[in-house]
């Protein structure tokens, strides 16, 4: 899960981690009074869930109340990589001496929380990852053992100059680490990291992600959530208990497993269809998660298709059969269906279609194939 | 042979009294695996069909010898089920429990490697030496027992490739599911340096997806440390990137864990890239006659 940058300096705030004071506005005139309080002289960012806002004019400078409303004005609105922004942060400008780089990320390899630090900040860092790789530092931190107090040292002391900012930047990094093993973060980044009024480094930017599975004990992470991350569709998806991705193609597929359905939607397009979605109804054997994924699938009007794949394992194929007579009844179902089941009780299930008039495949190219013939 | 369970294997269940440890050890014992019993703490004394109950992993060895266990407890108590198990010293765990927090395995990976035990999972569909053991969720008879080393992050993609091996008179030695969690107990290269060793393996399937590095880490092993034929496939081809499919471990982000990248390794390996799951059979017979 993301979360905007003005709710991950909320909670580097109650980290003890550096930050501007700050106000977020969702009307432009609110924008005037908000800079005023903030000295006047502020920035104006769009707060949206995509990188690029700069670039795409979602960052802007303002002189007084008055600019800052005109340049509220003219980012609220606007569209950032689609995503129309409904909330701006003001905050006050700050004089840049320098700027620096601090990320924190699970690092698979490794099998660690692995900390990059760099003297290059303020640029894309994925860019600098890429082209400049030797100018980002990396410090793996095994968590079983914590942060190694030498190491870290040994980090910071070749990124920043002195030792009032090698303090600071410590500091820093040691409450990133608690933040980010404290409320199940997958990646924590500073960027930049500024050096201002000469001696004191500020957290000018906040981008924090969590990992999903562990939100059940964050209520307070969890009340972040924004749902303009999600389409209407992946929100449905959600509230249903499935697992839920869209695409922008025209073959509806309900799969069991995430291997699977990613493999049914490679297939789909190696024979040259495309797929409007990822759909994983899990492992569970409810007859009512069919039907609330034919729903969800059946609510996109692109969708010209639908191809079910189940391989019962836990899942039973006449529970996804009952499902799919039930959606049946229930729902009008106005696109051809391609149905292939195999597995777990699956004489059962074939039994229930055939004597329903529906017809299933038992392997899973000749389902395709068919499917993909029917745009 | 097979890898790491065969008949003799006695195996522990701990969430056994709920409702997937329950179904699932009925179900193993079906199919011929040795249960030796169960934990849920609080109601040891009763038992599951004939399969005794324990109230915690210690009691159960205070009775039984284990050789591995298999964990089905919710994604909140997983962690510590798992530590449960190494600080009891079992040697092979398996934990099928989906949604574990990543945070938690970070430290508990380490942790069971100190211990020198090896762990299966999270999040993955166990392991089955067919004829022999079952250690997991998998339907048994889709498997037919043979030669062929099978590799997986998925579970039913898993079955899907079996279920061709089987149709096309390719038996199995042992199929191990390594979990789709980023971080994971054992990897790729774990379970190819068991098959390489293992004398009835011939050929092994290894069957990856996007996210991570694990692809091009077994592809260098494969190159350098493996003269037994590997045929690969890898799922999420037409993913978009930065987007979480189900599995937690399957996103591509930063331009790393691209499905390019992972067929180019293998490639480069001289492992083939099958495109779908129905070629593998093919693949295979070709490798093992060369």
């Amino acid at each position: 899960m993301n979360i905007h940058e003005y709710q991950g300096k909320e909670l580097f705030r109650q980290y003890g981690i550096p930050v501007m004071e700050q106000s977020v506005v969702t009307r432009a005139e609110e924008a005037g009074p908000a800079a005023e309080k903030l000295g006047g002289k502020v920035v104006v960012k769009a707060q949206v869930l995509v990188g690029g806002r700069g670039k795409a004019g979602g960052v802007k400078l303002a002189a007084n109340g008055a600019e800052a409303v005109e340049k509220a004005r003219s980012i609220l609105g606007m569209k950032i990589k689609g995503i129309t922004v409904e909330k701006v942060m003001i905050t006050p400008a700050s004089v840049i001496d320098r700027e620096y780089y601090l990320g924190l990320t699970v690092e698979r390899t490794s099998k660690s929380v692995i900390l990059m630090a760099s003297k290059a900040g303020g640029v894309d860092i994925e860019d600098l990852a890429v082209n400049r790789p030797d100018e980002i530092l990396k410090l793996p931190i095994n968590v079983a053992d914590g942060i190694d107090s030498g190491k870290l040292h040994g980090l910071v002391s070749t990124v920043f100059d002195s030792e009032p900012l090698v303090k600071q930047a410590e500091e820093t990094i040691r409450k990133l680490y608690k933040l980010f093993v404290e409320k199940d973060c997958s990646l924590v980044e500073i960027n930049p990291y500024a050096l201002v009024s000469r001696d004191k480094l500020v957290a000018l930017d906040a981008k924090v992600n969590f990992d999903d599975n562990a939100l059940y004990r964050h209520k307070d992470i969890e009340a972040m959530r924004n749902p303009e991350e999600y389409s209407a569709d992946e929100i449905a998806a959600r509230e249903a208990s499935l697992s839920f991705v869209s695409m922008d193609g025209d073959i509806g597929c309900i799969v069991n497993g995430a291997g699977l359905a990613m493999a049914t939607m490679d297939i789909i397009k190696l024979f040259g269809g495309n797929p409007a979605n990822f759909l994983d109804v899990g492992g569970s054997s409810n007859p009512e998660k069919v039907l609330n994924a034919l729903r969800i699938i059946l609510s996109n009007k692109k969708v010209k298709a639908i191809l079910i794949n189940i391989f019962g394992g836990i899942t039973r194929c006449d529970d996804i059969a009952r499902g799919i007579l039930m959606a049946r009844d229930q729902i009008e179902i106005n696109v051809p269906m391609v149905i292939r089941l195999i597995g777990t009780n699956e004489e059962e299930g074939r039994r229930m279609l055939r004597e329903a008039g529906l017809a299933a495949e038992e392997r899973l190219t000749d389902a395709v194939k068919k499917v993909v013939s029917y745009r | 042979m097979s890898i790491l369970i065969n008949e003799k294997t006695r195996v522990l269940v701990q969430g056994i009294t709920g409702r997937d440890g329950s179904f699932h050890a009925r179900t193993m014992k079906a199919d011929g695996t040795k249960i030796v019993g169960g934990v849920t703490p609080g109601k040891g004394g009763q038992d599951v069909e004939g399969m005794p109950v324990y109230n915690s992993v210690t009691e159960a060895l205070d009775h039984t010898p284990v050789d591995a266990t298999v964990i089905f407890v919710p994604a909140p108590f997983a962690a510590g089920a798992i530590k449960e198990a190494a600080d009891a010293g079992i040697q092979l765990i398996i934990c099928i429990t989906e949604g574990v927090p990543v945070v938690d395995m970070l430290s508990m990976y380490h942790y069971v490697k100190r211990k020198g035990v090896k762990l299966i999972g999270p999040n993955c569909p166990g392991l089955i030496s067919p004829g022999k053991s079952k250690i997991g969720i998998m339907p048994a008879r889709i498997h037919k027992q043979g030669n062929i080393g099978v590799i997986s992050r998925s579970g039913t993609l898993t079955y899907e490739v079996v279920y061709n091996l089987t149709s096309s008179g390719m038996g199995q030695s042992t199929c191990v599911g390594i979990g789709g969690d980023p971080i994971i107990g054992s990897s790729f290269i774990d379970m190819l340096a068991l098959f390489q060793a293992d004398t009835e393996t011939s050929g092994v399937v290894v069957i990856g997806e996007i996210g991570g590095e694990d692809e091009e880490a077994a592809a260098a092993f494969i190159k350098t440390k493996m003269d037994k034929p590997v045929v690969s496939f890898i799922s999420g081809r037409s993913a978009p990137p930065g987007k979480r499919m189900g599995h937690a471990g399957a996103i591509i982000s930063g331009g790393k864990g691209t499905p390019q990248a992972k067929i180019k390794a293998f490639q480069d390996a001289g492992v083939p890239v099958a495109d779908r799951p129905d070629e593998i059979p093919e693949l295979m017979k070709d490798r093992l006659r060369a």
